[in-house]
């Protein structure tokens, strides 16, 4: 099995189970209007994350290929389509019966389902849209069939390229009752970063969501005490970003002088 | 969105003193003269005073800040301040390829190295696809590091949450047994922390011969430092005075507050990763995991003695399948992650292999290419992102990574336990005497280096 194959495989045509009778989710994927990649089979639009740029990754060097002009977008796995296999159907299933009941349709509240990586090793990803993040958590967490009891934190990823979906946070959910995990990702455009807070339903995510806060700049509304957690009180800027340089100064050492780190020559 | 404008929209930081109307008098302690503070506070007749303990306290685990207000010797509110320790581990891992990646995670938790570094590769191994091509041995292997390294963590928390008492001999003791355990460690990985020693795609050298014979002459003797450490600590009817009954937090609270690890199972639940969600084959070893109703101090003690035997108990186990795997690789098969060197021992005590280097500075260009580009560009990791969680001392460590496909990780997010623990620190207190926030915060067993990463 060559690993290297993968990637470039996976960012342009990701294989995906074949399509099935488009699911009630799907339609939620409409107003998405940043940029897609139309993917192939299953997977009907993807997320544009990255642009990666070149042939060889390395940047900074005189260009004699000819292929330093190449660019290709990136882009995370996109929507699955039923079904998606192990007990997610079921769980999206119920969720969708427990929020039905609450006058609440599951496309309303949730963008779109994501199973990933391919194989035994799958994890399901609910892209939850902000206004009915606390309704999903307060369902995930109290019907018993979910029970999602413990709450693992709250992440934050920034995508510059994912335009006006900047700034992800991800809630990572377990149920110990049923041995379950389960991930919610909730994307918000860099100009509005707020998310409602999740604090009534977990308070566990307190500092959590003060650390993302600190790094990423997502203000969650309803925070008892949104303050930075991590870096000093008056501190500029969010650290995590991708904007937000590393930092560092060259080192020398017997001679020769090391760039720091974000200033090598890199092939990402 | 509508609950985000408009007044009395929420705002994110709020200014120190927004509330601040002037009527209520505040001493800062800082630089002033104490003598005027205090008959200033004694001619108000006001007993609460707020309490700065930490960043520099010696019973504060580190760098752990607490500031308590305290109403004599009841402490009314206790909150903390982590942050003193922050180095933007997560930031810099973006900046090197996964498998150095192995080299800055390892330093968050510095007294469980292992943990990290396992459950980044477990994560890095989930986005390639190879959680199931890893070998047999190099997942024996991980389990043995880890279950040590459980052992030495637990020993420094018990022994220094003795020391903070005043019980120096049980800070000796522990400390002593942890350095059996060190040596071990540093033979198989070369150092005795900050190990970098588990890898992407297995682990990075195979353990040196006659080390199943070196780690079971060290087992009877950490057993017995336990023995004694349980001996000077579970019948003392000072120690019990100190601990018993002190830092409730029950189950609601746990679950509530998000609490793993031994405090959870201190509070009645059988809650451990290594049985819910097992990983590097933990299913197939026999242990139990202990747990108490008492949800105090001093059954979280009597708990990390009593993982500690588990813990060697599974080490045990790992020696017999070390032998029975001998020879058998400890890197996954796929040449274009498994890291292409093997370390020999040479005259300064560690050094290349000589038969790698020459083969690839003497008989194959492909070789010398292949490792090159291996080993300075790195491995491309699949787009995606993958939750792990491992079941560390401290609690559940979660890691969450994202990739964009490149040779280095996009987003590399630790969910550390002590992190999340400290949240406790308020509900623990409160109510209580300062005298037991030392031992509260011993029992929730916080390490800085991971809170603040």
């Amino acid at each position: 099995m060559s690993e290297n194959d993968k990637p470039s495989g996976r960012d342009e045509a990701p294989v995906g189970p074949p399509p099935q009778a488009a699911p009630h989710v799907d339609e939620a994927q409409g107003p998405r209007q940043n940029e897609l990649v139309s993917g192939s089979e299953g997977r009907s639009t993807l997320e544009v994350v990255e642009v990666r740029e070149g042939m060889f990754g390395a940047h900074g060097a005189g260009d004699t290929s000819g292929y330093g002009g190449l660019r290709r977008p990136v882009a995370m796995p996109g929507a699955a389509t039923r079904p998606y296999g192990s007990w997610f159907d079921e769980a999206v299933d119920l969720l969708a019966e427990v929020l039905e009941e609450q006058g609440l349709p599951l496309s309303t509240a949730l963008e779109f389902v994501v199973v990933d990586p391919p194989g035994d090793h799958a994890e399901l990803t609910l892209h939850v849209r902000r206004e009915y993040l606390v309704q999903v958590c307060q369902a995930l967490r109290d019907d018993q069939d979910l029970r999602f009891e413990l709450s693992l934190g709250v992440s934050g990823v920034h995508f510059p390229h994912d335009t006006n979906r900047e700034l992800h946070a991800v809630y990572h959910l377990t149920s110990i009752t049923h041995g379950r995990r389960l991930r919610l990702e909730v994307s918000v455009p860099d100009v509005d970063p707020h998310i409602p807070s999740t604090t009534s339903v977990y308070p566990t995510n307190d500092w959590h969501e003060r650390e993302t806060w600190d790094f990423f700049g997502i203000v969650f509304d309803g925070h008892p005490a949104l303050a930075r957690i991590e870096m000093p009180d008056d501190w500029p800027g969010h650290p995590q970003r991708k904007d937000y340089p590393l930092g560092g100064i060259p080192v020398e050492y017997k001679g020769a002088t090391v760039p720091p780190a974000d200033q090598r020559r890199s092939y990402s | 969105m509508s609950s985000t404008t408009g007044a009395g929209a929420p705002h994110a930081t709020k200014a120190p003193y927004d509330d601040f109307d002037g009527s209520i008098p505040t001493f800062e302690a800082s630089g002033g003269d104490w003598d005027e503070i205090a008959a200033e506070a004694s001619e108000i007749g006001e007993e609460r005073i707020v309490v700065n303990m930490g960043p520099q306290h010696p019973s504060t685990h580190g760098v752990l800040r607490l500031m308590l207000e305290i109403d004599g010797e009841t402490v009314k509110e206790a909150r903390c301040g982590v942050g003193y320790l922050h180095t933007g581990i997560e930031k810099n891992m973006e900046f090197r390829t996964w498998t150095q990646g192995v080299t800055f995670c390892t330093r968050m938790d510095y007294l469980a190295p292992l943990f990290q570094e396992a459950a980044f590769c477990l994560g890095t191994e989930k986005i390639l696809g190879i959680t199931d091509d890893i070998p047999e041995r190099a997942s024996v292997i991980r389990v043995l590091m880890m279950e040590l390294n459980r052992v030495s963590s637990h020993l420094i928390c018990l022994g220094t949450g003795g020391n903070e008492m005043g019980a120096t001999t049980i800070m000796t003791l522990s400390f002593t047994a942890r350095e059996e355990i060190l040596r071990v460690l540093e033979a198989v990985t070369g150092l005795r922390m900050n190990h970098a020693y588990i890898r992407p795609g297995g682990v990075a050298q195979d353990v040196p011969e006659g080390i199943e014979d070196q780690i079971r002459g060290i087992l009877p003797k950490v057993r017995g430092y336990l023995a004694q450490l349980g001996d000077l600590m579970l019948a003392n009817p000072i120690f019990k005075a100190r601990l018993v009954g002190v830092g409730n937090l029950n189950l609601a609270g746990c679950m509530a507050l998000g609490i793993t690890g031994p405090v959870l199972r201190s509070a009645g639940h059988p809650y451990d990763v290594r049985k819910s969600d097992p990983y590097c084959g933990y299913e197939t070893y026999d242990f139990d995991v202990p747990t108490s109703t008492d949800a105090d101090c001093y059954s979280r003690v009597v708990l990390r003695i009593e993982e500690c035997y588990q813990s060697l108990r599974i080490v045990e186990q790992c020696l017999t399948r070390l032998e029975s795997t001998v020879g058998q690789p400890v890197m996954v098969a796929d040449r274009k992650i498994a890291w292409p060197a093997q370390l020999a021992i040479g005259s300064d005590g560690q050094g290349n292999s000589l038969d790698h280097i020459k083969e690839i500075m003497g008989t194959s260009m492909e070789a010398l290419i292949h490792h090159f580009k291996l080993v300075t560009e790195g491995f491309r990791v699949p787009v995606g992102q993958s939750w792990q969680t491992v079941e560390h001392p401290r609690g559940e460590l979660g890691v969450h990574l994202v990739s964009d496909g490149g040779t280095r990780p996009y987003r590399a997010h630790f969910r550390d336990p002590s992190f999340n623990n400290l949240q406790a620190v308020a509900a623990m207190c409160e109510g209580g005497q300062v005298a037991d926030v030392v031992v509260a915060v011993a029992s929730l067993d916080p390490v800085l280096g991971g809170v603040d990463r």
